[in-house]
């Protein structure tokens, strides 16, 4: 039965909180000397079991590689990584209980879907009549049944797809890791794609580890996202977490629209620091991280949080002029030069004022969040 | 202090299963590596050093060599030696063989070139889905035997061949032209067999060629000859360096053409070198020629490389 | 040719006009000039081994007489075992021997000496073959001088060595088109080293292998220089018996055999071509 992706989606719901993969401190580079690429620097994170686990970021950040170092692809240059427990990070691929949906798929051309399905078993020496029996029972939870003695290069992208997945899950892997595996297929294909990856994630019970630079697949699909820039993973959360609150500007920036405002922090209270915008006016903005020091800060708030009003009426926190409005179907966004510098962009589905009209601007402090460069 | 330990025996078992995985390839590699690497530089490679010896030995009675070092075979190539007095006078006879078989490998490379170039520029235009037969068709007689190639050429160049029996049918000739047993026919043949090596190379630079900057220069005012001029040959030029030196060496180098088409009568580098190991029973001689011809496609190799080596420099 | 603005006849009736601008003059001529030069003769020698006329001059009659003579004639019975015989150790030794090399050269990281082994393995490739041959006749009279053992192993030893950079060619090519995940896939699915090569290395290579074997095969049998040499009495090979025959004079029954050579090579080659093709 399929299910909605923003159902599940959520920290806690179907995950444990038993930790299934801990990267520690890992540093990968290739090359040497002059020609030195670190592409994972100092690099730690937990993966729980049983959850859905997102490495997002834009290509070159770093998260294949990691993907390439859980698979085994690739040996650390320092650090360690620990399966359930046991250190993998110097094992060959063949000795780890981790599988892999390559993003081409590379299913085998010069077998069936039943080979291609059947190989990981048969390679650790399963019986035959097993091997049979699982087989069956894979191409019946990817419906492909009807295809099991096709060759594989008379599929489409998305038969390819169920194969490829079918056969990493044949073994029952403790972790499946999956790497850019929708990016080779069109919109609609791919949303159907999102659904059945969800799905078989909660059948099998397995953990999963998700590669991709797809911000808005991350959100509906994942329990936890890592999101990663140069080598480093900025900010661990559930999507909830990691688009209302950013704590960098670069997670910020990379997720969603976001209005970026320059201020200036006074004071700080607890989580919450004292900002003075360049208005004027002083409002209270979530810390995202207790190491933040008074002085000029960024704010970030996202376009549907910020509300308009008249210009004399009392809950606005600035005024502007209102200096175009594009409208994009399902509502419009209002681009509005705030006195005292700098541009903010309000969505809203309702009307909104002309090119030049006056406005008052509204930002909500819960929805404000100070950045960390 | 647990914490550190662990960490400490980590990175030993990644560095252990690295001098592992490092030791494994390298043992992998040299099992892949040696039954080539030793067949050809046993069989292929060596031999060259005891073609260096036995030309300063001196000739066998029956061939082969006598172990008495001797620089004969060197003073052979460029002096006659009286029989009766032992003096030496110059002798350019077999300078000469050399001479004629570099011109003649010259001249065989540049109409290698005057073909083979039109011919790649044709098949890079084609359409992409018909270059592989073409290619197909350019390259098929290459792998046929050039024995039989040769001897194909023979049998239509001789005096009673197809050639000039159409000549003498249509009245242009009253006697046959005679074309067999001279450098003509050798040069002939020589094309006839080394034109597939030109066209590969140079069908591979050309196929790289983007069509567009054609398209520009005409933009740009360029007429056809410019064009050609100005960018489709600059544009092949490690093509046409490739094909010649693929044309100019085995052309040099040349046996059964001049064997066959030369009639023995026009010699080349390679028909001096046979017969040493033939009738004339003379392997030092043989061998100092052999080296001489390898020092010859050696300067021909390096005028390449240095070629090369700067097209790459500006390149780069 | 100095009129280049004026279109010629041909390139006017183009459909395409972009394609029209691709055009040299006088270059379609020449390619098919080229065609027709490489050809011809060939076909000539063809058609001639069909005539049933002694004089090999006019043509008189299709027969296929000098087959049946070609058969029948001992010598060239002989000859052909020698050259299968020949060629087919030198096909298997030197296919082997250039597929481990390719794997090594392209399924290892990349180490030190790599264009030295290059260069090794091209090297009869770069060296006029008559300087192999004579080296290569040096070198074994020695040895027999030596060891006193003799035979057409030699022979097979030096087709072996001439014929592992034409079988290397084609399947290094085929193994750097093949993408490194595929057996990545493998060990992910546990397979061990030596599995991932058996069951996934190994049958996607096979294309290459079989391309380079009858490229190696076909190499083989059409050599002269190296044979000439090298051979000791009676291991005379078709193409040193074809010389030997033409050297005294041109008979059809030589037509009719080189015909049958030149066909069977044009098979291989075709062949190959066709698999190429099919893989694409």
């Amino acid at each position: 039965m399929p299910v909605e992706p923003s159902a599940t989606a959520g920290a806690g719901k179907t995950a444990s909180s038993r930790t299934m993969i801990s990267v520690d401190r890992v540093t990968k580079s290739f090359g040497s000397g002059n020609h030195l690429v670190t592409a994972l620097d100092d690099v730690s994170v937990k993966i729980r079991e049983n959850e859905f686990f997102t490495l997002l970021g834009p290509s070159g950040c770093g998260k294949t590689t990691l993907l390439r170092l859980i698979a085994g692809f690739e040996l650390p240059t320092s650090g360690q990584i620990l399966l359930d427990g046991e250190e993998i990070g110097h094992l060959p691929p063949y000795k780890r209980p981790v599988n892999t949906v390559f993003q081409n798929y590379a299913l085998f051309p010069h077998m069936t879907v039943a080979q291609n399905i059947g190989f990981g078993l048969e390679m650790q020496g399963k019986p035959k009549a097993d091997v049979d029996k699982t087989v069956q029972k894979m191409l019946a939870m990817v419906r492909m049944e009807h295809l099991a003695g096709r060759r594989t290069d008379q599929l489409s992208g998305g038969q390819q797809q169920r194969v490829a997945l079918a056969r990493a899950l044949a073994p029952h892997p403790k972790v499946l890791l999956l790497d850019e595996p929708l990016s080779a297929l069109d919109l609609k294909l791919r949303k159907e794609m999102q659904i059945e990856l969800k799905r078989l994630q909660s059948e099998t019970g397995i953990t999963f580890v998700f590669v991709t630079h797809d911000q808005e697949e991350a959100l509906t699909m994942s329990d936890r996202i890592a999101v990663m820039d140069t080598g480093h993973i900025l900010q661990v959360g559930d999507p909830k977490e990691i688009y209302d609150r950013p704590a960098r500007r670069f997670v910020a920036d990379f997720i969603g629209d976001i209005n970026i405002l320059n201020a200036e922090m006074t004071a700080v209270k607890g989580d919450v620091g004292e900002v003075k915008l360049a208005s004027g006016a002083t409002i209270t903005a979530r810390l995202s991280s207790a190491s933040v020091q008074p002085g000029s800060v960024s704010i970030a708030i996202r376009p549907e949080n910020v509300g308009l009003c008249g210009v004399e009426d009392a809950a606005r926190t600035a005024i502007g002029t209102i200096e175009n409005a594009v409208y994009f179907g399902s509502g419009t966004n209002t681009h509005i030069a705030l006195d005292g510098g700098g541009t903010i962009v309000a969505r809203n589905s309702g009307e909104t004022g002309a090119p030049g009209e006056r406005v008052g601007v509204i930002l909500p402090d819960r929805h404000l969040q100070v950045l960390i460069d | 202090m647990a914490e550190i330990a662990d960490t400490a025996l980590s990175d030993n078992r990644l560095a252990d299963a690295k001098r592992l995985h490092e030791a494994r390839a390298t043992r992998t590699r040299r099992f892949l590596l040696s039954p080539a690497i030793l067949t050809i530089g046993i069989v292929g490679l060596f031999p060259l050093t005891i073609t260096m010896i036995y030309s300063v030995l001196s000739p066998g009675t029956y061939g082969g060599v006598t172990w008495e070092l001797s620089g004969e075979a060197y003073i052979q190539f460029l002096f006659e030696r009286d029989i009766f007095d032992d003096t030496l006078t110059f002798s350019g006879s077999y300078l000469q063989i050399y001479g004629r078989s570099i011109g003649l490998a010259f001249v065989t490379t540049i109409g290698a070139l005057l073909i083979g170039f039109p011919t790649a520029y044709f098949i890079a235009s084609k359409p992409r889905e018909q270059r592989n037969l073409w290619l197909f068709l350019i390259t098929l007689p290459f792998w046929t035997n050039l024995l039989i190639r040769t001897y194909a050429m023979l049998l239509i160049i001789r005096d009673e061949g197809i050639i000039n029996l159409s000549l003498m049918g249509i009245g242009i000739v009253e006697q046959p032209v005679s074309i067999l047993y001279t450098d003509t026919a050798v040069f002939m043949g020589l094309i006839y067999s080394y034109l597939p090596f030109m066209v590969l190379p140079l069908y591979a630079s050309l196929e790289k060629l983007d069509f567009r900057l054609v398209e520009a220069a005409y933009d740009l005012y360029a007429n056809r000859l410019q064009v050609l001029r100005r960018v489709i040959i600059p544009m092949a030029k490690p093509g046409i360096v490739a094909g010649c030196i693929l044309v100019f060496i085995p052309g040099l180098g040349a046996y059964i053409t001049p064997e066959l088409l030369g009639g023995g009568k026009h010699l080349m580098i390679g028909n001096l070198i046979a017969l040493q190991f033939g009738s004339s029973r003379n392997w030092p001689f043989g061998s100092a020629a052999a080296l001489i011809l390898m020092a010859v496609v050696m300067v021909a190799l390096l005028v390449y490389i240095r070629n090369a080596g700067k097209e790459g420099a500006r390149h780069g | 040719m100095a009129d280049t603005t004026a279109p010629l006849p041909a390139a006017a009736k183009r459909r395409r006009p972009m394609a029209d601008l691709k055009k040299q003059p006088g270059f379609n001529q020449i390619a098919w000039g080229c065609i027709f030069i490489l050809y011809a003769p060939i076909i000539v020698l063809i058609a001639f081994s069909f005539n049933d006329n002694r004089s090999v001059v006019l043509w008189t009659e299709f027969s296929f007489r000098w087959y049946v003579e070609a058969f029948g004639n001992e010598g060239i019975r002989k000859a052909t075992i020698v050259s299968l015989e020949v060629a087919a150790v030198a096909t298997v030794f030197s296919t082997i021997f250039a597929t481990m090399a390719a794997l090594a050269t392209t399924r290892t990281q990349p180490f030190k000496g790599q264009t030295l082994a290059y260069a090794i393995i091209n090297q009869p490739l770069m060296i006029p073959e008559i300087v192999t041959a004579v080296s290569t006749l040096a070198f074994f009279s020695l040895i027999k001088q030596l060891t006193g053992v003799n035979g057409i192993g030699y022979l097979m030893l030096a087709h072996t060595v001439f014929c592992i950079p034409f079988a290397y060619m084609p399947i290094r090519a085929r193994l750097e088109d093949m993408n490194l995940t595929m057996e990545q896939a493998a060990a992910d699915l546990y397979a061990p080293p030596l599995q991932v090569f058996r069951r996934v290395t190994l049958p996607l290579l096979m294309p290459g292998i079989v391309a380079g074997a009858m490229l190696a095969f076909v190499v083989s049998l059409d050599d002269v220089i190296i044979t000439l040499l090298v051979a000791g009495p009676g291991e005379t090979t078709l193409p040193i018996y074809i010389l030997g025959q033409i050297r005294r004079g041109i008979t059809p029954e030589i037509n009719a055999v080189s015909t049958l050579l030149l066909g069977l090579s044009i098979a291989f080659v075709t062949l190959f071509f066709l698999l190429g093709r099919r893989r694409k």
